[in-house]
């Protein structure tokens, strides 16, 4: 079997997936990112390019894809359907694949209202489930989003969502899981995990349903680099958990850089040893990008698995 | 109902400066209701703007009428004559109303008013809420009869998103998620299993996307 993805691959065959994540910058330079690809590119098995991450206007994922795909990472392109009419989704996607990019991540993009231009229109023509739809029936049925036919070289992506364990209503985020999975869905990043009790039973309901059989999760995971910065997240960012005792553990830290480091990998010890139906960390090392290789080599996850690309289509 | 706001008078005021005369033209419909253009507060707006130009020492005229639905045609007639020797004409009727004005009184430079914001219903005196989005295909027996293409604040159709948390929407603490919503009727009518459908992409050519819309009913078209 050929794969879709060097990440496709590795999830497929078992192994425990490391992606991370490079937040493309607000100016048209892109040294940072290339140098951020270097530093992880033995250490990560790929990287997302976030999209105009809270709708603050960046380099676009795509562009930023081809500089981290030449600097040797394998990226997945993030895909929100705030800025883009189906016409722009397909467009981009053609675009991506023929870029060299095979994994690409739907997701809905954070309102408009926390970003740099408050005052734009949304689009929302489709939202990421049926982006996710949308994207396997271009590459398994071989027609756009409107049914017509893709002549040749369909764009044949390896299909991400995501999934978040910490917005409400709880027992429906497993049921929405399950219908990315139906849509779709390959692979699964969750939002950052702080609770670890609430993501322990979450899981135990995916794995109950089943749906880790069919889909591989990957824990999301962020190192914190201050108290300030857990309690911004606690109180700031809608659909995220993060408890008291993680916020005081950093504020009663010496070094709170270093305790954020030992937290994070601690963190991913623990999903990788303790929680059945992960597949994978994805490490959201926000604006610290250069931590990632630290954290990964101290996780235990170092060296990463090798592809050889005549496995892959 | 069409829901609607007064612009600031500042604003209306600066518009008309130029102006001796003007011609204030409420609605009896809608904005009576939500208590922005009927009869009274076409009579205040009136009174406001004259007292403010009394001030400026440029005394400013004014006539006041009240239409029965500016937003039928049938009703702009009966003001052919009070417009005549007007500088300008300021509409407080919905979007619909002043542009009927407008069409019928091509000479007169006709002013709206109001904002026009959105339609949808009252929650406590003073407080209005959209409800439709006027997609052009109703949903709402999917969803539990709440509109997720307006009350979803990016229109999601097989929501709620990952911004949803203790029953409010990310953009504020202050907006219910309407998929929260949507979730907690469904799973009252024992219909969760309904969610599970993926909701195929909506044709928004039917809603505005697909320009100007037009609703005929051949059946009662006369001659
Ligand atoms: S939080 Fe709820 S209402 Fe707000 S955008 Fe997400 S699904 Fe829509």
């Amino acid at each position: 079997m050929k794969y879709l993805s060097k990440l496709h691959k590795i999830l497929d065959s078992g192994q425990f997936a490391v992606t991370a994540e490079i937040g493309p910058p607000k100016h048209a330079s892109v040294e940072g990112v290339k140098h951020h690809a270097h530093m992880m590119k033995d250490y990560v098995d790929a990287t997302n390019i976030t999209d105009c991450q809270t709708a603050i206007v960046r380099i676009s994922s795509i562009a930023t894809g081809v500089h981290v795909l030449g600097a040797g990472i394998e990226p997945i392109v993030q895909m929100t359907c705030r800025d883009r009419n189906r016409i722009a989704m397909q467009a981009d996607i053609l675009g991506a694949y023929c870029l060299g990019m095979r994994n690409m991540l739907c997701l809905s993009g954070d309102h408009q209202k926390f970003g740099n231009h408050p005052t734009s229109k949304n689009v929302y023509d489709v939202d990421s489930m049926q982006l996710i739809q949308a994207l396997r029936r271009m590459r398994d049925d071989k027609v756009f989003f409107s049914g017509e036919e893709i002549k040749e070289c369909e764009p044949r992506f390896f299909i991400g969502a995501v999934a978040n364990p910490f917005a409400d209503p709880f027992e429906y985020r497993i049921d929405r899981l399950e219908k990315k999975v139906e849509a779709g869905a390959q692979f699964i990043q969750t939002q950052c995990i702080f609770d670890m009790e609430r993501f322990e039973r979450f899981m135990e309901k995916v794995r109950e349903r089943g749906i880790d059989q069919r889909v591989h999760i990957l824990a999301g995971l962020t190192p914190l680099k201050s108290w300030r910065g857990a309690k911004y997240m606690q109180s700031n960012v809608s659909g995220m958990i993060v408890p008291d005792s993680i916020v005081e553990r950093l504020k009663s830290a010496e070094d709170p850089k270093k305790e954020g480091v030992d937290l994070c990998i601690e963190q991913i010890k623990y999903v990788r040893e303790k929680i059945k139906g992960v597949h994978g960390v994805h490490v959201m090392a926000i604006a610290w990008e250069e931590i990632v290789p630290e954290i990964v080599e101290r996780s235990g996850l170092y060296p990463r698995p090798q592809v050889d690309p005549s496995e892959l289509e | 109902m069409i829901i609607a706001q007064q612009k600031p008078l500042k604003d209306i005021a600066a518009l008309i400066s130029e102006c001796n005369k003007v011609m204030l033209v409420g609605c009896a419909g809608c904005v009576t209701v939500c208590l922005a253009g009927g009869e009274k507060e076409t009579e205040i707006m009136a009174s406001s703007l004259r007292m403010m130009r009394e001030v400026e020492g440029k005394p400013l005229q004014t006539i006041t009428y009240t239409a029965t639905r500016q937003c039928d045609p049938e009703y702009i007639p009966p003001m052919d004559e009070m417009v005549k020797d007007v500088d300008a004409v300021i509409s407080l009727a919905c979007g619909v109303g002043v542009q009927y004005m407008a069409e019928r009184y091509t000479d007169k430079w006709v002013i709206p008013a109001l904002d026009t914001k959105f339609i949808g219903g009252s929650t406590v005196h003073g407080e209005w809420v959209e409800k439709c989005g006027l997609c052009g295909e109703c949903i709402l027996h999917k969803t539990g009869g709440i509109c997720p293409i307006i009350r979803c604040s990016k229109s999601i159709l097989n929501g709620p998103c990952g911004g949803s948390q203790y029953g409010k929407c990310e953009i504020s603490k202050d907006v219910d998620c309407a998929w929260q919503l949507i979730y907690d009727k469904m799973k009252a009518l024992g219909k969760l299993d309904k969610l599970m459908e993926i909701q195929p992409p909506k044709d928004w050519s039917k809603s505005r996307d697909g320009g100007p819309r037009k609703a005929v009913r051949e059946d009662v078209m006369i001659g």
